[in-house]
């Protein structure tokens, strides 16, 4: 059976249409987003601008004035579902070569003032610190999308054990890099922002850089761990990722 | 070759038609929020019609020519003034080296735009010269101007460029023939027109029935990134649900929990989380970006088909705006028109 008649349509605008392939989020559902999202980097349609990736499904961004209407269709977006429909059918052969996902770690230096919350999060849950730790670390997790903020990835598969409400008194500044569980989320800041999220670590590393070839450190469909690491290695670390900023 | 801003005005931003390719790494589109205006101030001094100007915003600021200038000032809000002249909007305006560029309010609109011919001559990121102002990048150092900055402007060599700096000698000089905006009427009290968002089925009957029927404020909680309405009534779910985080549009109509609508704009987030109950159609996106904070509006339902149609017919209008504004200035070049 051709996916397409399980995928769905929507006119999100006169410049813009999202696919999506399902409820809900699941690492499947997501794989078939990433292969799809594969099949039209490869064979953009005509007038393809870009497009997001989500936890369901794709939004496609084009220029309706460079479609081009091959049948009768009533309007241009109803030719831009044509030429998506056609590639989904190929979808049903590129999951045959499955998709090798982009494996990422990312070191976090655990809580101190670092991760001014780990206590709480341990004590909400009646774990130890270290146990938080472990249990935040020890998991692979997928980068569902990049969205709301430059290079901000919302991330799934956390522990529930470790799950934690948001703070009730968001901060007026949480600095860029910060590692934070918000209810059954886990994520980072990639700049310094107000935030409600449970700081748990930080990490060196510059998850959105305006001056490297691809700013976002990650995107969808990326698979990502943590690390924990020592004071020493969070410095040199940090260090390291500012001077590759000045050359 | 460069202009020195004296006063800033309350929002004064260097602006394309936006930054593409990058929404998929959380980066934001930005750009012009009155585009069809950005175009037509572009068109009439001969740039690229999608290249840099300026938006300015309530107030606009106050500029000193080292050098002289071709330049347009279009949209709404505000008028150019020079060595305490009044001038249209619209039409290619030379001002000589030395003069100041201000502005003064008129009654209708928010937002005006000034290209120069040639360009300003700063730094693209990531492939466009759009000031994302939350992110801190593009533009002009990626933020508002300030009091004392120094834009450059690109040397030009255009032969309509030349003909004004020849014909103005030293002098102020506005040509007579120009662009109307495409803010059609003037009347506070019109209709934007939109279509049904993804989650429109998801609302009340009585509350779809609201949206077209309810007069809605614009608070002046509204920005570059969304405008904010008020009003009496809510618009309710039929069930709450939850709302997946997802790619959304300039013109997007997300109704959060308190019921009131809100409408994303130039500088939106990537994606949202809130129901989507509508979308502005794109050929209503300029004139809404002309709205000014408390002034009222009401929504007009209208088919995708209708809304696609209407953005096509919008084009062409661009385009033969385009071919006219060509057209007089080759009657210029060959000494048959002023």
């Amino acid at each position: 059976m051709a996916v397409y008649k399980e995928a769905e349509f929507y006119e999100l605008s006169e410049r813009a249409v999202t696919v999506k392939f399902g409820d809900g989020i699941d690492p499947k559902l997501h794989a078939r987003v990433s292969q799809f999202m594969q099949v039209i980097d490869e064979q953009p349609f005509r007038g393809y601008v870009e497009a997001v990736p989500s936890y369901t499904g794709i939004t496609f961004f084009y220029n309706p004035l460079k479609v081009i209407k091959t049948n009768n269709e009533t309007t241009i977006q109803q030719q831009v579902i044509v030429e998506l429909k056609e590639r989904i059918d190929q979808l049903e052969y590129a999951t045959k070569n499955s998709l090798e996902a982009n494996k990422i770690e990312i070191p976090v230096l655990y809580g101190g003032e670092y991760g001014p919350d780990l206590q709480e999060v341990a004590h909400a849950n009646g774990l130890l610190t270290d146990e938080v730790i472990q249990l935040h670390s020890e998991r692979t997790y997928l980068v569902y999308m990049i969205g709301f903020a430059p290079g901000f990835p919302f991330i799934g598969g956390m522990n529930e054990r470790i799950a934690t409400p948001r703070k009730s008194k968001p901060r007026e500044k949480v600095p860029a890099g910060s590692v934070g569980i918000a209810g059954h989320q886990t994520g980072v800041y990639p700049m310094a922002t107000p935030g409600g999220w449970q700081l748990i670590g930080q990490t060196p590393l510059k998850l959105f850089d305006v001056n490297r070839d691809v700013p976002s450190l990650l995107q969808s469909g990326d698979q990502v761990t943590f690390k924990p690491i020592s004071k020493d290695a969070f410095v040199e670390l940090k260090e390291r990722s500012e001077k590759s900023h000045d050359s | 070759m460069t202009v020195e801003v004296v006063k800033p005005g309350v929002q004064t931003t260097v602006q394309d038609i936006g930054r593409f390719g990058y929404l998929r790494q959380g980066v934001l589109q930005s750009g012009a929020m009155d585009t069809i205006s950005l175009r037509t101030a572009n068109q009439l001094v001969g740039n690229d019609e999608f290249a840099a100007a300026l938006e300015l915003t309530i107030a606009g600021p106050s500029l000193k020519f080292e050098t002289d200038a071709l330049l347009a000032v279009t949209g709404a809000g505000m008028q150019p003034v020079i060595d305490g002249k009044e001038y249209s909007l619209g039409v290619p305006l030379f001002i000589p080296k030395g003069q100041m560029l201000s502005f003064k309010p008129i009654k209708h609109g928010i937002r005006a735009y000034v290209a120069v011919a040639g360009g300003f001559d700063i730094p693209q990121v990531m492939d466009s010269h759009s000031t994302y102002l939350r992110a801190g990048f593009g533009g002009f150092e990626g933020r508002a101007l300030q009091k004392g900055d120094v834009l450059a402007i690109q040397e030009t060599n255009y032969p309509y460029f030349n003909w004004m700096k020849e014909r103005a000698g030293g002098i102020v000089k506005a040509l007579k023939w120009g662009a109307n905006s495409l803010r059609l009427d003037e009347e506070s009290n019109q209709s934007i027109r939109i279509f049904k968002g993804t989650h429109w089925d998801r609302f009340t009957e009585d509350s779809q029935k609201k949206l077209i029927h309810t007069e809605y404020f614009l608070t002046t909680q509204s920005d570059r990134m969304g405008y904010r309405f008020e009003a009496e009534e809510t618009l309710e779910l039929k069930d709450a649900f939850n709302v997946l985080s997802e790619a959304v549009d300039f013109g997007t109509v997300q109704v959060p929990s308190e019921g009131k609508p809100m409408i994303l704009m130039a500088d939106r987030q990537t994606t949202g989380g809130y129901p989507r109950m509508a979308q502005v159609i794109a050929a209503d996106l300029s004139r809404l970006a002309q709205l000014r904070p408390t002034e009222t509006m009401r929504f007009e339902l209208v088919s995708f088909k209708e809304a696609e149609d209407l953005y096509v017919q919008q084009e062409r209008s661009m385009t033969e705006r385009k071919a006219g504004i060509s057209l007089r200035w080759n009657e210029c070049l060959k000494g048959a028109g002023v």
